[in-house]
């Protein structure tokens, strides 16, 4: 490529040669949040209230007040979110390197398994065999778990039975796998956590929380979009808000994607 | 004789709604003690400590002794016809559209004279009353004399209609399908032929245990609502705001936090968000609309019930955060009160000791069933009660506070 890397980036954005596809849902007051046992802390959901729409409260403007906790909607895993990244430096959302926030990633197809079985399980020999196709996951990579997730809703998206939630991830062997063997920079999903809905019976309990953080990786979940993304060559641009030592936090997350014909 | 109150017919749209007018409001501050009476349910007059002697109106000393120890006690509610008079015409404002109105002077067993609404099954003089003092539309207190023995049709009398909050052939909202109260509110709804209940339930992606149940009985229609939302609750007024006569708010949340607990404050938001702000949401986005249609027909707008922790009377430590918000609630309910008076909508609280459900698991009994609550409920809206007390511990606050509150206050903790 010539030195002037960016012009010609830009050149590809305006041509449609490069895409970007939003992988970010709508944050809104409906979209689930994770559920915690009623006597723990609980996350607040999204809201919104108006302090004024061009009327009494402000004549000639209209803007709201949002609150809502870290980890609504599509959201970002700080290492500092899990107990094993807590002593880490640079773990939490304002202190994430920048540079950590563009990086490429490997999409992994697994929504024909997962439409069959809600529990299914991302395992090493899964990723062994996309790795045959598509090439080993180069070091730094987001990996994305792609299960069609996203286009479900409401009940289905939960799907909170009385035994806890049925949503599909990886299991606990992948996921230090993954962070030890391929340095992964983070695990991405389409479901509420990057853990599967009975994580928590796994050992050590949320495998991707546990393994992701305590080596300073990062998590993304309620994404949507994958399916609009090739296994490899995106590139994710994922910036959380900067808050104060804050543990992750919602945000709009785009994929760079060149054009096929273009390639 | 009373005929049944059939279902209203639908309202012609082309036809301007009604508005809301109130019967003479002026009382002294003394005939208060008849509201006080009224709102709970309770029969009493003022009786002289001295002579013994009950007495009629309320007044500042006793008429036969000049003893200034006139105070309020339970008074028998027998008596008997004196004369009756069936007002065909009538100057006033708000009896003008409920002409013809009976009205009768009854002679108390207790001794005064009084005038009382007569309910339509009543007899002619000589024939014997059940007096019993109610609520108007104006929130004041006044006497309402009924047959001693049952009538057909007894609660459809439309004099007594004006006096309660009954849901036959209204439309009611139960603001927290989650409740363990919504189940057993709907079902004696149900009974009381209330004509449709929309039952809020918050997250519809989180499944809950009584949904089924719920959903099979005939009537119930589920609405989005989350309290917690001021974009939900207004969207749901803006579908059915007009289409609520009653409407029963069921929000709480219970989470135990010690005051010095680091988390408490966010529990305490928390609690806050879904009880007193949820209550002033609910306020916001049906209160208008409801007080617009206080006059809105034969089944027009007639009731807005809270279900209150009587620990908003006084604080326990064991529930200390609840306790503070439904002091809160208890608060913005008496505001709200006021500006429903004058739409003729009565505000019900229901305070209720802890109840038989999950949250209140390590309370000892004595403990509310939600069923118990529920027909409490249902009891106080068909006898136009302000205030009910259910349950032993309610009731034990309630006398005890009339008695010493700073008595309640040193024992709570104990």
């Amino acid at each position: 490529m010539s030195g002037d890397i960016l012009g010609a980036f830009a050149g590809a954005l305006a041509s449609g040669a490069v895409r970007v596809v939003d992988l970010t849902h709508t944050l809104s007051p409906d979209f689930p949040v994770i559920v915690m046992p009623p006597e723990l802390g609980q996350s607040a959901p999204f809201r919104m209230e108006r302090i004024s729409r061009y009327d009494g409260g402000g004549p000639a403007w209209y803007w709201n007040n949002l609150s809502f906790g870290e980890h609504t909607g599509t959201h970002f895993d700080a290492p500092i979110h899990w107990y094993t990244g807590r002593d880490l430096p640079l773990n939490s959302v304002d202190t994430l390197p920048p540079a950590d926030m563009i990086a490429p990633a490997c999409v992994i197809d697994c929504s024909v398994d997962a439409a069959q079985d809600a529990d299914f399980l991302l395992t090493v020999s899964d990723v062994m065999t996309w790795e045959e196709q598509h090439g080993r996951i180069p070091a730094r990579s987001w990996v994305l778990l792609r299960t069609d997730w996203s286009k479900k809703s409401g009940v289905a998206y939960a799907n909170l039975q009385a035994d806890g939630a049925h949503t599909p991830g990886p299991d606990a062997e992948v996921m230090r796998w993954l962070v030890a063997e391929r340095d992964i920079i983070g695990f991405g999903t389409e479901t509420i956590g990057t853990d599967a809905g009975q994580a928590g019976h796994f050992s050590p309990p949320y495998p991707a929380h546990h393994y992701l953080h305590g080596a300073g990786r990062y998590g993304l979940q309620c994404l949507t979009n994958l399916d609009q993304l090739p296994p490899t060559g995106a590139v994710i641009v994922a910036a959380p808000l900067k808050i104060q030592n804050g543990s992750g936090s919602p945000l709009r997350v785009l994929a760079l994607v060149q054009e096929r014909s273009t390639r | 004789m009373t005929g049944p109150f059939l279902k209203p017919k639908r309202k012609n749209p082309l036809a301007r709604t009604t508005q809301p007018l109130l019967p003479p409001s002026a009382r002294s501050r003394k005939a208060h003690g008849l509201t006080l009476a009224a709102a709970t349910g309770r029969f009493m007059l003022q009786c002289c400590g001295e002579c013994g002697r009950y007495t009629y109106p309320a007044r500042e000393a006793c008429p036969n002794c000049l003893s200034s120890d006139l105070t309020f006690k339970g008074a028998p509610t027998g008596g008997s016809l004196l004369s009756e008079t069936r007002i065909e015409v009538t100057s006033d404002p708000y009896f003008r559209e409920h002409m013809p109105w009976r009205t009768g002077l009854v002679q108390l067993d207790c001794g005064p004279i009084v005038i009382a609404h007569l309910h339509g099954g009543c007899g002619g003089p000589g024939s014997r009353l059940k007096l019993s003092l109610q609520l108007d539309r104006a929130g004041q207190a006044a006497f309402f004399a009924k047959p001693i023995s049952e009538t057909p049709h007894m609660e459809d009398d439309p004099q007594w209609r004006e006096m309660t909050a009954d849901p036959r052939h209204r439309r009611v909202l139960i603001t927290d399908g989650r409740s363990p109260l919504a189940l057993p509110l709907a079902q004696a709804l149900r009974k009381a032929e209330a004509a449709r209940i929309f039952v809020g339930v918050t997250d519809r992606w989180k499944p809950f245990e009584q949904q089924a149940l719920l959903e099979a009985i005939e009537g119930v229609e589920f609405v989005d609502l989350d309290l917690t939302s001021e974009r939900s609750v207004q969207e749901l007024a803006m579908d059915i705001g007009a289409k609520v006569e009653i409407l029963i708010n069921t929000a709480d949340h219970v989470r135990p936090a010690h005051l010095f607990d680091a988390g408490a404050t966010n529990t305490a938001r928390e609690v806050m968000d879904h009880t007193v702000m949820g209550l002033m949401r609910l306020a916001q986005a049906f209160g208008p609309v409801m007080r617009s249609r206080g006059a809105d027909g034969a089944a027009g707008t007639v009731a807005w019930v809270n279900v209150l922790s009587v620990h908003g009377l006084s604080n326990v430590p064991q529930f200390g955060v609840h306790s503070a918000a439904h002091a809160a609630c208890l608060s913005l309910s008496q505001w709200l009160r006021t500006e429903l008076r004058p739409g003729g909508i009565r505000v019900v609280n229901a305070f209720t000791g802890p109840l038989d459900t999950e949250w209140f698991q390590t309370v000892p009994p004595p403990k509310v069933a939600p069923k118990a609550l529920a027909d409490a409920v249902l009891d106080g809206l068909k006898r136009g009660l302000e205030d009910i007390y259910v349950g032993d511990v309610a009731k034990d606050i309630e006398a005890r506070l009339f008695d010493n509150p700073k008595a309640v206050e040193r024992e709570a903790g104990q």
